[in-house]
C-alpha cells in the first residue's frame, strides 16, 4: 500500500497570552496509507481535531511537515492549496454548525462543484442528484434548509459535500459523536459503503473506542498532543502496549455476559489530564502512569517500533521488551 | 379557532419555504406592523401625487412667492397675506386653514404659498432623503462591517478607528459642520461630483454619519460567524475569501441589514428634518418637512397649523417606520417563532 499522507513531527501551538502557548499538537508523526482507515482516538482536548485540521491544512502548522500524495503541502498558501482541495476533504463533528443555515442542502452540496468548475448548471444539478442518491437522501431533500433535517440526515449532507469531487482522502472529525446512538450505526455503515465504492482513504477521529474499532484498519492513540501508540486495530484491542492505551481500553463499558469474568482488568487513572499549557517534563503521561519510573520524569520517549507496532513508552507492556530498548 | 386547524394540514404538505419567505409570512401575520405599513403606503402615495394635487386640485405653484395673491374664503375674495394686526402691526399674517382642498386647505405660509401643496412636496424630499440615505448607509456599513469582521487584523483596526472617529462626534454637530462646508462648495471627491444645491448632498452626509451605527453590530456578527464550522468547511472546499464573504457571510448578516433599513430610514428622516429646520439641509425654495416647520415657527402664535401639520407628518411617519422595523425584526428573529405561536 502506498503512502497517501505523511505527517512528520507536526506541531501546532496556540498563543495563550503572556508568552505561553497551548501545545495542542506536539510532534506528531504518522502515515496514512491509500485505501485504509486510520482511526485517531484520545480524550477530549488531546489535540485530535487540531491534528485533523493540520493534516488537510485547514490551519497553519507551527512546525513540522505534511506531505500529501508525495507533495509537501506544509507551507502552501490557501490559494496554492486550492487545486489540491478536491483530493482532501473534511467531514465535521457538528453537522448543524458545518452547514450554512441560509443555504439549501442542494446548494451546499453544489458549492464544491461550483468552486472547482465541475461543469454548467445542468451538469452540477445532475451530479448533486447522484450524490444525494449515494448518501441515501432523496431528491425531495434538495431544496430544504438544514434546520429541516435530522442530525443523521445533516451529516449525510456533509458527507455528500465532502465526496462531491471524488477525494482521495477524507478526514472525518468525530463525524458521529453528535448523533444519536441509533443513527451512528447508519452513518458509520455509509462511511464503509462509500469507502468500498469510491476507494476512499479515511482519517477517522473519534473519542468513542467502540466506533473507532468498528471502522479502523489501524489506530493511533493520542494523549496530550502526542501519539503514544499506533497499531493494527485488532492487535491494539487485544494487547495494548502503552499504559495509557491500556487504561483507555479498560474504560470501555463491557456487557456482562453472566460468567462474571471481565475480560479486562480495570485500570483506573488518578488525577486529571495535565493542561496542554504546562506539559509535564519527560513523558507527558508519567504523572498518571501506573508503571512510571524515574526515567519517565526526565526523558521523553520517542515513538519507536515495538513488536510490530509503534509505541512511545520506555516500558511498554509487551512480553520480552520490558526494560526499554 | 378553526383557522388554527386549517393551517396545520397544508403546512405539512407545503414545499419547504426559505427563511425569507417564512419571515414574510410571519410579518404578514403581525397586525401592528401591517397597519404601520398601510399607513406608510398612504403617506408615500399622497406625497408621490403632490404634482397632481398642486396642478389639478389646488391650482397653485408651491415654489414661487405669492405675496400679492388672493383667495376665496366663504364666498369673499381676500388677500393671501394680510397686514398683521397684532403687536406693532409689523409683518404679515397669511390666511389660515380653509379646510377646502381646492384652495389653501392648510392655509398659506408667509410667502403666500399653499402649505398643503408644500407639505406633499416636502414629504417627497423628506422620504426620499430618508430612504436613500438609509440605503446608502446600509450598503456602506455592510461593506465595511463585513470586511472588518471577516479579515480582522489591521484592516479591522483601521476601519474600527474610522468608525470611532465618526462616533466620537455628536451626530448633529458633525452633520451641521459637514453641511455648512459642503453646502457652499459642493462635494468633489475623485469621480464623485455633487453640486452645492443638490439634494444628494444631505443624503451623502446623513448616510456617512450613521455608518458606524450599522457597521459596528454587523462587524460583531461577522466575527461571531468567523468561528462557525461552515466557514471552515468553505475554506476546506477551497473557496476564496471573496466567495466566502459573498455566499456564506452575507446571507447571514443580510437579515440584520434588512431590520436596520426601516429603522435607519426613520432616524435619517428625522435627522434630515432637523438639519433642514436649522437651514443646513434642504435649501429654499425646495421644501422638506423640516423647512416647513421652520417656516411655521415665525407664525407659531397666529398660524400654528403649519408647524403642527408638518410635525405630525414627521412624527407619524417615524412612528410607522419604527413599528414596521420592529415587526421586521420579530419576523426575521428565529426566536420570534417561540413567542409568535400560530
Amino acid at each position: 500500500m502506498s503512502t497517501l499522507l505523511k505527517a512528520t513531527d507536526v506541531v501546532k501551538h496556540f498563543r495563550a497570552g503572556r508568552g505561553r502557548a497551548v501545545q495542542a499538537v506536539n510532534g506528531v508523526s504518522l502515515e496514512v496509507r491509500s485505501g485504509e482507515t486510520l482511526g485517531v482516538v484520545g480524550e477530549s482536548g488531546c489535540g485530535k481535531s487540531t491534528l485533523g485540521r493540520c493534516l488537510v491544512r485547514l490551519t497553519d502548522l507551527t512546525s513540522g511537515k505534511v506531505e500529501f500524495q508525495g507533495r509537501d503541502i506544509t507551507t502552501l498558501s490557501r490559494r496554492a492549496l486550492r487545486p489540491l482541495r478536491p483530493a482532501m476533504q473534511l467531514v465535521f463533528q457538528d453537522p448543524y454548525a458545518s452547514l450554512n443555515p441560509r443555504r439549501t442542502a442542494g446548494d451546499a452540496v453544489a458549492e464544491p462543484l461550483r468552486i472547482h468548475r465541475y461543469g454548467d448548471a445542468a451538469a452540477i444539478r445532475k451530479r448533486v442528484g447522484e450524490l444525494f442518491d449515494l448518501v441515501g437522501l432523496t431528491r425531495a431533500h434538495l431544496d430544504r434548509y438544514p434546520h429541516e433535517f435530522s442530525g443523521g440526515q445533516r451529516q449525510r449532507i456533509g458527507i455528500a459535500r465532502a465526496i462531491a469531487l471524488n477525494p482521495a482522502l477524507v478526514v472525518a472529525d468525530e463525524p458521529v459523536s453528535a448523533l444519536d446512538v441509533s443513527v451512528q450505526a447508519q452513518v458509520l455503515n455509509l462511511f464503509s459503503d462509500l469507502q468500498e465504492e469510491l476507494g476512499l482513504t479515511y482519517v477517522f477521529i473519534a473519542h468513542d473506542l467502540g466506533v473507532v474499532r468498528h471502522v479502523s484498519d489501524r489506530i493511533a492513540v493520542m494523549y496530550l498532543g502526542e501519539v503514544v501508540e499506533v497499531a493494527e486495530a485488532e492487535e491494539l484491542y487485544a494487547a495494548p502496549a502503552h499504559p495509557y492505551t491500556d487504561a483507555l481500553l479498560s474504560a470501555v463499558p463491557e456487557i456482562d455476559d453472566g460468567t462474571g469474568a471481565s475480560r479486562r482488568e480495570r485500570v483506573v487513572l488518578t488525577g486529571d489530564v495535565p493542561s496542554p499549557i504546562d506539559r509535564p517534563a519527560g513523558c507527558s503521561f508519567h504523572p498518571r502512569c501506573p508503571v512510571a519510573q524515574a526515567r519517565c520524569r526526565t526523558e521523553r520517549p520517542a515513538l519507536r517500533p515495538v513488536a510490530g507496532r509503534q509505541v512511545a513508552c520506555h516500558f511498554p507492556n509487551v512480553p520480552g521488551t520490558a526494560a526499554g530498548a | 379557532m378553526t383557522a388554527a386547524v386549517e393551517t396545520v394540514a397544508p403546512r405539512a404538505a407545503r414545499p419547504s419555504a426559505g427563511p425569507w419567505r417564512q419571515a414574510l409570512r410571519r410579518l404578514a401575520r403581525n397586525r401592528s406592523a401591517m397597519i404601520a405599513a398601510a399607513g406608510l403606503v398612504l403617506i408615500v402615495l399622497a406625497c408621490a401625487l403632490a404634482p397632481v394635487y398642486a396642478g389639478s386640485i389646488a391650482h397653485t405653484d408651491p415654489f414661487t412667492s405669492n405675496a400679492s395673491g388672493t383667495a376665496v374664503v366663504n364666498g369673499a375674495r381676500v388677500p393671501v397675506l394680510a397686514q398683521s394686526t397684532e403687536g406693532l402691526g409689523l409683518g404679515v399674517t397669511p390666511i389660515g386653514p380653509t379646510w377646502n382642498p381646492g384652495s389653501f386647505f392648510l392655509g398659506a405660509d408667509n410667502q403666500g404659498r399653499d402649505v398643503m401643496a408644500r407639505l406633499l412636496y416636502g414629504g417627497r424630499n423628506s422620504l426620499m432623503i430618508g430612504l436613500s440615505s438609509a440605503a446608502l448607509c446600509c450598503v456602506l456599513a455592510t461593506l465595511l462591517g463585513v470586511l472588518a469582521g471577516y479579515f480582522g487584523g489591521w484592516i479591522d483596526a483601521v476601519l474600527s478607528r474610522f468608525f470611532d472617529v465618526i462616533w466620537a462626534f455628536p451626530v448633529y454637530l458633525l452633520a451641521i459642520c459637514l453641511s455648512v462646508v459642503l453646502l457652499t462648495s459642493g462635494l468633489h471627491v475623485g469621480p464623485i461630483h455633487i453640486d452645492a444645491g443638490s439634494l444628494a448632498l444631505p443624503v451623502v452626509i446623513i448616510a456617512l454619519i450613521y455608518v458606524p451605527y450599522v457597521a459596528r453590530p454587523l462587524r460583531g456578527q461577522v466575527i461571531a460567524l468567523r468561528n462557525k464550522e461552515f466557514l471552515h468547511a468553505a475554506v476546506g472546499l477551497g473557496a476564496s475569501d471573496l466567495r466566502i464573504m459573498r455566499r456564506e457571510v452575507l446571507p447571514n448578516v443580510l437579515p440584520t441589514v434588512v431590520v436596520f433599513l426601516p429603522l435607519m430610514t426613520a432616524l435619517n428622516m428625522l435627522t434630515e428634518s432637523a438639519l433642514s429646520f436649522l437651514s443646513v439641509g434642504v435649501q429654499s425654495p425646495d421644501a422638506s418637512w423640516g423647512t416647513i416647520i421652520n417656516d411655521g415657527l415665525a407664525l407659531l402664535y397666529t398660524r400654528p397649523a403649519i408647524t403642527i401639520a408638518a410635525g405630525l407628518c414627521v412624527g407619524l411617519t417615524a412612528v410607522a417606520l419604527n413599528v414596521l422595523g420592529d415587526g421586521v425584526r420579530d419576523a426575521l428573529d428565529p426566536n420570534a417563532r417561540l413567542r409568535g405561536g400560530a
